[in-house]
């Protein structure tokens, strides 16, 4: 593979996901609203109604809008994934898979290349609202917020693969309903994004324990200690090992063998 | 193993497209079986068959979409198999189902498909330029691919295949949806190309008019060759009196009306 041509091909891929991004307006519009809606609305209630003792990174009492954060974060990049897989079946549909796959480049690198686009997308997404929850009064750390990039970069790229796996092998967009309703929002409530575990545990033990296994708790894990510039080991072994899981998976899911799936319209012609 | 040799035309030289024993199924359904024919360079071929007979899933095979399950299929030399990306960087396609997107200019298609091939931006500028002026939608760069008519798409589409100038070019069933003037004018610059710039063309199709008489002919029924050669022979070894009578006794379907 010659660097130059694996270069222009990234760059490539970037620019239309960004391009796509740009034009679809009311895409970039509802990927901002959706959480400054629970960081703005929900939050404000849950202020006064839950009290959260000190639990690290945090090293003092903090309001429930500044623990949500990272947790919205994280909510960003898992809904950053779908809509990349959603555009990954529609890709499908439309026929722009086939000339991206039948491009002269190793399939793998393809489909990481899609995956780091999708990722920067949902990285440009995260500031934007990193910067409207700002003006809007939450309290975050400048410091922890740079060095937090590369930490968006794995857990965009973790879920931009699940994302990218489920696309794989779901074969027509109407199917992608029971996605969200099966997978998506219980791997988002199920998690410590909205509550510690430790209030998960008071109200259900079960929810807890699943919580305990959804990867997604995890990641949001990871994007809070980095914030406050704390590495959280387990939260980094567990985003690794699943981002490992997932690329393996998705990668499985778009190789030429599996043949109609990758290339849309699978079947005898 | 493939013996060298046969990857290479009457003349000796390599050649364009070189598929051996070739083999597909879906589950238990079988797309094509003992598939082997070789190309010849600056030629047009035809790749004719009835709805159904395979054209599609042997191009699938062609351009690495779809992993074959026995034989080889060698592009320029190089063995998809195992040289994938030499293979395909040989390789124009025009897929049957129209894959420009749709939210992006001509403009911008064209520059996306170009990076992806490895073009520097002054080269696919030059190119770009080219082409367009060639298929006539010059001045049409800024004009949104949802706002062109069908035929003015496929033009684009078969301009994008020619960016990085290709030595085969693959043409799945390029005139469906098109009215009889753009199908005539897409039929005349393949067979164009083919003699001023030297390129193999595989042209899949099930209408028998698209088929110019001194065409390289393959004829694929129910997933095999049931026929390849000239035109003429073709049609003297069905003992036919023309390509529409050859092609109803060879798959036993009428031909389609013109």
């Amino acid at each position: 593979m010659r660097t130059g041509h694996a270069a222009r091909a990234f760059l490539a891929i970037l620019s239309r996901e960004l391009l796509r991004f740009v034009q679809q307006k009311g895409r970039f519009f509802s990927a901002l609203v959706r959480p400054l809606i629970w960081l703005l609305v929900f939050a404000a209630g849950f202020r006064a109604a839950l009290g959260l003792s000190i639990i690290p990174p945090y090293k003092t009492y903090i309001t429930y809008d500044v623990y949500v954060v990272p947790g919205l974060i994280g909510m960003i990049q898992l809904f950053a994934g779908m809509q990349n897989s959603l555009s990954m079946v529609y890709d499908r549909e439309m026929g722009s898979m086939r000339v991206l796959l039948s491009t002269p480049l190793p399939r793998s690198y393809l489909i990481i290349s899609r995956m780091l686009a999708g990722t920067a997308v949902s990285i440009v997404q995260v500031y934007a609202f990193v910067a409207v929850a700002a003006l809007c009064g939450t309290a975050m750390p400048l410091t922890g917020l740079i060095v937090l990039l590369p930490v968006l970069v794995l857990t965009g790229m973790t879920l931009g693969a699940l994302g990218m796996f489920l696309s794989s092998w779901i074969r027509q967009l109407e199917n992608f309903a029971g996605v969200m309703n099966f997978l998506i929002f219980p791997m988002f409530f199920m998690s410590s994004a909205l509550y510690p575990l430790w209030r998960i545990r008071e109200g259900s033990v079960t929810v807890y324990e699943i919580s305990r296994f959804n990867p997604f708790t995890y990641i949001v894990e990871l994007i809070r200690f980095t914030l406050y510039l704390q590495v959280n080991w387990l939260a980094l072994g567990i985003v690794v090992a699943s981002f490992a899981v997932f690329g393996t998976a998705a990668l499985i899911g778009y190789t030429p063998r599996r043949g109609g799936p990758t290339a849309g319209h699978g079947g005898p012609a | 193993m493939i013996d060298e040799n046969a990857m290479r035309d009457a003349g000796g030289s390599v050649a364009p497209l070189a598929v051996r024993s070739l083999a597909y199924a879906y589950g238990r359904k079988t797309a094509l079986r003992g598939i082997d024919f070789t190309l010849r360079p600056a030629r047009v071929t035809a790749l004719l068959g009835p709805n159904g007979a395979g054209k599609t899933t042997l191009f699938s095979l062609i351009t690495g979409l779809f992993d074959s399950h026995g034989g080889e299929i060698v592009i320029e030399g190089a063995a998809l198999r195992k040289a994938r990306s030499r293979a395909l960087a040989n390789l124009g396609i025009v897929f049957q189902a129209q894959t420009l997107d749709l939210d992006l200019t001509v403009d911008q298609n064209m520059r996306y498909f170009a990076a992806l091939r490895g073009l520097t931006r002054r080269t696919a500028r030059e190119r770009i330029d080219r082409l367009l002026d060639a298929i006539g939608l010059q001045g049409q760069q800024r004009v949104k691919v949802r706002n062109l008519s069908g035929g003015q798409r496929r033009r684009v589409e078969v301009a994008r295949a020619l960016i990085d100038r290709p030595r085969l070019l693959l043409l799945d069933e390029p005139s469906t949806g098109l009215d009889i003037e753009t199908r005539r004018w897409l039929i005349g610059q393949i067979h164009k190309l083919a003699h001023d710039e030297g390129i193999c063309v595989l042209l899949a199709t099930h209408l028998v008019d698209e088929v110019a008489a001194d065409d390289d002919l393959i004829v694929l029924d129910e997933g095999k060759i049931v026929a390849s050669g000239k035109v003429r022979d073709v049609v003297e070894a069905a003992h036919a009196a023309s390509l529409d009578e050859a092609f109803t006794r060879l798959t036993g379907v009428g031909a389609e009306p013109r």
